[in-house]
């Protein structure tokens, strides 16, 4: 490790970090807003369900790389454009938190929701002060999944030359020169597990009548 | 598009999609192979004696957020001038790719056997099962299901990676990508995306009919 | 299950069709009409491998010495990637290589000598970008192999490689694929049929560890690679003129040249030699770092 070379370059690898950061965060959020009404849907509608589910595994089936170099097509957008970067990324943690919002809506427990109607809870008010909160655990482990596998994907998107930590690696084999490639390595793990943390805090939060916090 | 995959000379030869194609599916092959040999009997025995179950689960969970690109190149140069042939590429990409797929093939398998119905195995047991016969006999049949879905993942997982790997000048499908890239050939960019979107959809159509061919009925009450 | 699987491969068909159709129209690569409202700043780029990401880094620095407003996009891509980012405005002003650049623009090139590659590159530029005048400084395409494979088929010239191309592996970038200084002018120039191709990268670490371990025998590295002499390669020589002189030369959009701009980067061509190229391409193979290396040569020749 040459700490100097670190020492030197720390301005350019913060703002890669930030770069990284917001391109591994903001898909979730989006992915998750998206993911809210149509898992809630998936999980009413027993045809649309597998319908929705199956296109969802099919989307998570097309290689990262594959995908950024397809979204310009449909989106008219340039290649070196960032924004390939956000939608694909959007797409994937979209695929996945469809299935986990509708699986996380299945796990409230049927008496419930009895107990919410008799209480003289309509429909939507139900589903925000019962249900949604109930589906917290569930959901969050599978955001945890989304978050942590889009630290790892958003590297990918060096190979197109979307600025973020994949840079260094690209920079460190151009160099034969490890520093940057292991401060990349590092950086990345930190920022999932940092994430990870933060899910987990967030959900731990939100459902204080968990013993154990949300995992389950 | 249409132009670039109607030209004859774009499939044949030593750099043809047929060529890529197989590449692909060898190096996949290969990796998926490792994995196995190092995940299910890793899973078996956790699922079997429910010992290390934390470990594993937290092993999975820091192998998904190692960056592969960055994993790729770090062994590269690291492992680059030990071998003096092609290998110098090739074992480096190949480690990763098994690094990838270890995690879900040993966690499908491990969640498989433990959520085997303890009835079963006490009934085998009751009929005089030794350990390892119920291990194969009952619990592994039991826990298939999971340990393909658990396959399943681990094989996207490859197949997807293995197109990164041409980054480093391996073959397969991904040396379309890049190479078009660099050439500033867009069509040719597009047709290697899409020959690997539709690769990982039939290998998971495959699979998918594997599982169905091999899983007991009686499990997935098709009787 | 299965059923849901065809009905989604259905919908990814359909998705993949609509694409097609849509690329008649457009190419996410080609050139697009320049978005940029800022007219002032100068955005200095550069290909994907070190040096050129020096030159850049020199030539950016000099600028903002001189109270010009500048902005780096270093490391694009292959001559294919930044040449339409220049003309689309997405950067300003590139270092690049005078022969290169004019085989770029014009496939039936014949120009070798420095200042007929000049001429001609002047008359090959597209409109709204001109060049600057070319330094001393070149830095040429060769072929190289080991020491070991030149004695064993008694190798001096790229013509030598005739009689043995067949059995030799040939590394490059992966652009050499489809360009006239690759394998098509090893082909049509010098009659070489490698056995294959490998695609590398842009003479760098994956191209010399390649040709060191015997992965490809030949392979395209750069005269100011101090690599050459560390590995104890050979370059062969090109005796029918196959590359062409690579003089480096500023290339900037019309539109941003100055007085000020010309005489700045003017000053910088005619300081820079070949030896500075190796110099600083062995510093930068010590990791040190662009903008030091740049700005130590700028000190050295008053630049800064």
């Amino acid at each position: 490790m040459r700490f100097d070379w670190l020492y030197r370059e720390s301005g350019r690898i913060a703002e890669l970090f930030l770069w990284h950061l917001g391109l591994s965060v903001i898909p979730v959020v989006i992915g998750l807003l998206l993911a809210l009404p149509l898992g809630w849907l998936a999980q009413r509608a027993g045809f649309f369900r597998s319908t929705l589910l199956g296109a969802a595994g099919l989307l998570y089936t097309i290689p990262s790389l594959a995908l950024f170099v397809l979204l310009p097509l449909v989106l008219g957008t340039r290649i070196l454009d960032p924004m390939n970067v956000v939608v694909a990324l959007t797409v994937y943690a979209l695929a996945l938190l469809v299935r986990t919002v509708s699986d996380g809506l299945e796990s409230v427990p049927p008496d419930v929701i009895q107990a919410a109607n008799a209480m003289g809870y309509r429909r939507l008010p139900r589903l925000f002060v019962v249900e949604l909160p109930l589906a917290v655990p569930v959901i969050a482990a599978g955001l945890r999944v989304a978050v942590v596998s889009n630290v790892s994907i958003v590297s990918v998107a060096a190979l197109i030359g979307t600025p973020q930590l994949g840079l260094l690696f690209t920079q460190g084999l151009q160099l034969r020169f490890l520093t940057p490639i292991i401060a990349g390595i590092v950086l990345c793990v930190l920022l999932a597990a940092l994430l990870d943390g933060l899910v987990l805090f967030a959900a731990k939060r939100m459902t204080p009548w968990q013993p154990g916090g949300a995992e389950r | 598009m249409i132009a670039w995959f109607s030209d004859p000379t774009h499939w044949t030869g030593s750099d043809g999609v047929f060529a890529l194609v197989i590449q692909h599916l060898i190096y996949s092959g290969v990796a998926l192979f490792f994995a196995c040999l190092i995940g299910l009997p890793i899973g078996l025995y956790v699922g079997h004696t429910g010992r290390g179950v934390v470990l594993i689960a937290g092993l999975a969970n820091a192998l998904r957020s190692l960056p592969s690109l960055g994993l790729i190149v770090l062994l590269v140069i690291l492992f680059g001038p030990v071998f003096t042939s092609d290998m110098a590429f090739i074992v480096p990409s190949i480690i990763v790719l098994v690094l990838l797929a270890v995690p879900p093939i040993m966690s499908g398998t491990y969640a498989g056997v433990a959520a085997v119905d303890p009835a079963a195995v006490d009934a085998a047991r009751g009929m005089g099962k030794r350990p390892l016969d119920i291990l194969f006999d009952v619990e592994l049949p039991c826990a298939l299901p999971l340990i393909f879905s658990g396959l399943r993942s681990a094989t996207l997982q490859i197949i997807s990676t293995a197109t990164i790997a041409a980054y480093v000048s391996l073959g397969g499908l991904g040396r379309l990508i890049i190479d078009g890239r660099a050439q500033n050939d867009y069509y040719q960019m597009a047709a290697g995306a899409v020959l690997v979107g539709a690769l990982a959809l039939l290998v998971d159509l495959a699979i998918g009919i594997l599982s169905r061919l091999t899983v007991s009925p009686g499990l997935t009450r098709r009787l | 299950m299965a059923f849901s699987i065809l009905k989604a491969a259905g919908a990814f068909a359909l998705m993949a069709l609509s694409a097609t159709t849509t690329l008649a129209q457009t190419d996410p690569l080609g050139a697009a009409p320049a978005a940029r409202t800022d007219k002032t700043t100068i955005i200095v780029g550069s290909a994907d491998f070190p040096e050129s990401q020096l030159l850049a880094t020199i030539y950016a620095k000099a600028l903002a010495a001189k109270g010009i407003k500048t902005d780096t996009k270093l490391n694009i891509g292959s001559r294919e990637v930044y040449m339409p980012a220049l003309l689309d405005g997405s950067i300003d002003l590139l270092p690049e290589y005078a022969g290169a650049t004019l085989s770029y623009l014009d496939k039936n090139a014949t120009a070798h000598s420095p200042e007929d590659v000049a001429k001609a590159l002047k008359a090959a530029l597209p409109a709204g970008v001109s060049m600057l005048t070319p330094s001393q400084a070149q830095d040429s395409d060769g072929v190289a192999v080991t020491r070991a494979t030149a004695e064993k088929y008694k190798l001096k010239t790229i013509a030598d490689l005739a009689p043995v191309a067949s059995q030799l592996v040939l590394g490059g970038p992966p652009e050499w694929k489809t360009r006239k200084e690759g394998i098509i002018g090893l082909k049509e120039l010098y009659g070489l049929e490698f056995k294959s191709f490998k695609s590398l990268d842009v003479g760098g670490p994956l191209t010399l560890s390649a040709l060191v371990n015997d992965q490809v025998q030949a392979a395209n590295l750069f005269s100011t690679d101090p690599a050459i002499a560390d590995n104890k390669l050979v370059i062969l020589e090109d005796v029918k003129n196959l590359f062409p002189a690579q003089n480096i030369v500023p290339v900037i959009a019309k539109a941003k040249v100055s007085d000020v701009v010309t005489k700045t980067l003017d000053a910088v061509s005619a300081a820079l030699t070949t030896e500075d190229l190796i110099v600083m391409n062995g510093r930068l193979a010590n990791h040190d770092s662009f903008d030091v290396v740049a700005g130590e040569w700028l000190a050295k020749h008053k630049l800064n």
